[in-house]
C-alpha cells in the first residue's frame, strides 16, 4: 500500500484534529500520565526502526538500525510501564482505607 | 500479507485513540493505558511477521534487531520501575529524546541508504528533511532539558554573548541544508550538515530557558517528538506512524498552550528567553519582613484542628523537600477529626503538566480531593484555613493588578480564605523575583520552617490536640 502524499496529509491532519478533540477532555489531574502515555504511543517509531533493520545490509545500516530499535524499544517499554505505575497510584477516596479495614477485620476474625 | 499487517496497524492506531480517550477519568485511565500497550504489542508482533514474510532481513539484521530491542527494553523497564516520582519530568524528557532521535535516524537511514530509490524526490525528501530537523532538535533539546531537571546542567538560564546571532546562523544553516537536500535527494553531505545544525539548534534553544519554564519546554518537546514521528511515517509510508505522531503532536501542543497560558507567557517569549528565571531570588527587603506576622507551630496546629474546611496549596517546594508523604498523613489525621481537606493545584505546580497531582497521588491522597484552579477558586472564601506550602508566585494577589512581572497570570485566590498559613523557610522570592503581597496580608501567618520538618512537626502537634 503506497500512500500518496495527499492521502498521507489527509490522515495526518485528521489525526491531529482527533487528537485535539480527545485530549482536550483529559483533566489536569491526569496530565502527567497523559504525557507519558502519549510518549509511549510515539514509541510506535520502533516499527519503522524494525523495518529499516530488515533492509539493512552494511555496517552503517546496521548501526543506525541498532540505535533506532534500541531507542524505540526503550520508549515503548519504559513509557507504558511508568504510565501504568503512575495510574496505579490514583485512587478515589475510601479505596485504600476500605482495603485497610478489611485487613483489620480479617485479622480480628482470625484472632477470634 | 502486507495488506493484512496494514489493517492490524490501523486497528492499533484506533486503539491508541480509544486509549487516550479513556484517560479522561482516573477510573478508566489505567484500562486505557493497558489497551494502548496491548495494541502496541500486537502492532510490533505484526511487524515481526511482516519482516519474516518479506525475507529481506539478513542474519546480522536479526541479531541487530533482537539485541537492540533487548537492550532498549531492558533500560526502559529498569528506569520505569525505579524512577522517583519527583524525577518524572526527566524521564519523560529522556523518552522524548529517544523517540525524536529514533525518528530522525529513520529519515537519515532512508535518505543516505536510499531505501526507496524509486520514490526519492520532493515526495520523500521534504518530510525527510523535516523529520531530521525536528527529530534532531528534539533529541538534543530533550537531553539538555533532562540534564537541567536532574541538576547535571545548571537550571538557571545559560546565556552567552552572541547567542542570538548564533541561533540565527543555525536557522539559516538548517533551512539551506534542507533546501539542498530537496534539490539533491540522497546527498549525504546535506544530511550531515542538517543533522549537526539541528542538534546544535536544540542545544542553544533549551540552554537559555530557566527552571520555571520547564513545564512549557517539556510539553513543546513532546509535541516536536510527535511531529517528528509523524514525518517519519511520511518517509516510510507507514500510516500507523503518521497517526500516532499526529496524536502525540496534538497532545503536546495542547499541553504547551495550557502551560503557557497558566504562566501568562507566550511560547515564543519563553523560547527566545524572557524574564530572568533563576531558582532563587534575592531575599526581600527589611521593611517587608517588619510587616509579616510570624506564627508558632502550636498556633497553626490549633487553627487546623478547629477548622471546618482547610484548603492546602502545594507548590514545587513541597516536592523538592519530599514532604508530600507527611502532608498526606497530616491531611488524613485532620480528616479523621472531621475537617474537610482539599488541595488547590495550580496548573504549573511542579516541573511538568500535572506533576503535583502525581506526587500527591503517590502520597496516598485520593484524587477527588485534588482540585483544579477553576474548581477551587470559588471555594476559598468558605475555607477557614488555606495552608500554603512551597508555592509562591501562583498565590500572589499582585497578579490581579497591571504593571508587574506576573500581571495577568491566573492565580489561586488564597487571599480570599478566612485565614492563611504559609510554611516557608525565608522571605525569599519566587521565580518572578517580586514580593508576594499575600505574606504581608494581616490575616496571613508565616511559619518559617523547612517544608518537610514543618509539616512533620505540625502533624505531631495536631495529633496531640485531636487526641488521635
Amino acid at each position: 500500500m503506497n500512500l500518496d502524499l495527499q492521502t498521507a496529509l489527509t490522515v495526518f491532519v485528521l489525526s491531529v484534529l482527533v487528537g485535539f478533540e480527545v485530549i482536550s477532555k483529559v483533566p489536569t489531574t491526569l496530565h502527567t500520565p497523559l504525557m507519558s502515555g502519549a510518549n509511549s504511543i510515539h514509541g510506535v517509531v520502533v516499527i519503522g526502526a524494525m523495518l529499516i533493520a530488515s533492509t539493512a545490509h552494511d555496517v552503517l545500516g546496521y548501526v543506525l538500525a541498532f540505535v533506532a530499535v534500541a531507542f524505540g524499544a526503550m520508549n515503548v517499554v519504559g513509557g507504558y510501564v511508568v504510565t501504568d505505575r503512575m495510574l496505579h497510584m490514583f485512587r478515589a477516596r475510601g479505596d485504600g482505607s476500605r482495603q485497610r479495614s478489611t485487613d483489620t477485620k480479617t485479622t480480628s476474625e482470625a484472632k477470634g | 500479507m502486507g495488506t493484512v499487517v496494514r489493517y492490524v496497524f490501523l486497528a492499533a492506531a484506533a486503539c491508541f485513540v480509544i486509549g487516550l480517550h479513556l484517560m479522561n477519568s482516573p477510573r478508566t485511565a489505567r484500562r486505557g493505558n493497558t489497551l494502548s500497550a496491548a495494541a502496541m504489542a500486537v502492532a510490533i508482533a505484526a511487524t515481526v511477521v511482516l519482516v519474516v514474510h518479506d525475507g529481506t532481513i539478513t542474519t546480522t539484521g536479526w541479531l541487530v534487531l533482537v539485541l537492540g530491542a533487548a537492550f532498549g527494553s531492558g533500560v526502559g523497564l529498569y528506569t520505569a520501575r525505579t524512577v522517583q516520582m519527583t524525577a518524572m519530568p526527566q524521564l519523560v524528557s529522556v523518552f522524548n529524546a529517544v523517540g525524536g532521535g529514533a525518528a530522525a535516524l529513520l529519515a537519515i537511514d532512508d535518505i543516505v541508504l536510499a531505501l526507496h530509490p524509486g520514490v526519492l524526490g520532493a515526495r520523500s525528501t521534504v518530510p525527510g528533511a523535516l523529520d531530521i530537523l525536528i527529530g534532531g532538535v528534539t533529541f538534543s533539546g530533550s537531553v539538555i532539558a533532562a540534564g537541567k531537571l536532574q541538576g547535571i546542567v545548571p537550571s538557571r538560564p545559560i546565556v552567552f554573548p552572541g547567542a542570538r546571532p548564533l541561533n540565527l546562523a543555525l536557522a539559516v544553516l538548517f533551512v539551506s541544508s534542507a533546501g539542498w537536500l530537496v534539490a539533491d535527494p540522497g546527498s549525504t553531505a546535506a544530511v550531515v550538515v542538517l543533522t549537526l545544525a539541528a542538534l546544535a539548534f536544540g542545544t542553544t534553544m533549551v540552554l537559555p530557558i530557566g527552571g520555571a519554564d520547564m513545564p512549557v519546554v517539556i510539553s513543546l518537546l513532546n509535541a516536536f517528538t510527535g511531529t517528528a514521528v509523524g514525518m517519519a511515517g511520511f518517509v516510510l509510508d507507514e500510516s500507523a506512524l503518521i497517526i500516532a505522531g499526529a496524536l502525540v503532536g496534538a497532545s503536546g501542543g495542547i499541553l504547551t498552550k495550557l502551560m503557557a497560558d497558566a504562566m501568562n507567557r507566550s511560547i515564543t517569549g519563553i523560547i527566545l528567553g524572557g524574564f530572568g528565571t533563576g531558582d532563587t531570588g534575592p531575599a526581600a527587603g527589611a521593611d517587608a519582613n517588619d510587616r509579616v506576622r510570624s506564627v508558632s507551630l502550636d498556633d497553626v496546629a490549633i487553627q487546623l484542628a478547629y477548622a471546618a474546611k482547610v484548603i492546602v496549596v502545594p507548590g514545587y517546594g513541597l516536592a523538592a523537600a519530599q514532604a508530600q508523604h507527611e502532608l498526606g498523613e497530616l491531611a488524613e489525621i485532620l480528616e479523621e477529626h472531621g475537617v474537610d481537606v482539599s488541595y488547590a493545584i495550580h496548573p504549573v505546580a511542579g516541573r511538568m503538566p500535572g506533576h503535583m497531582n502525581v506526587l500527591l497521588a503517590e502520597a496516598n491522597v485520593p484524587y477527588p480531593q485534588l482540585k483544579e484552579m477553576e474548581e477551587v477558586n470559588p471555594e476559598f472564601p468558605h475555607a477557614d484555613v488555606a495552608l500554603v506550602i512551597g508555592a509562591n508566585d501562583v498565590t500572589n494577589p499582585a497578579a490581579r493588578r497591571p504593571g508587574n512581572a506576573i500581571s495577568g497570570m491566573p492565580i489561586l485566590d488564597v487571599d480570599r480564605a478566612k485565614s492563611v498559613i504559609v510554611i516557608k523557610r525565608s522571605m525569599g522570592h519566587g521565580y518572578a523575583g517580586i514580593d508576594n503581597e499575600l505574606y504581608t496580608d494581616p490575616k496571613t501567618g508565616m511559619l518559617f520552617m523547612d517544608a518537610k520538618k514543618g509539616v512533620a512537626e505540625l502533624k505531631a502537634a495536631v495529633r496531640t490536640f485531636v487526641g488521635a
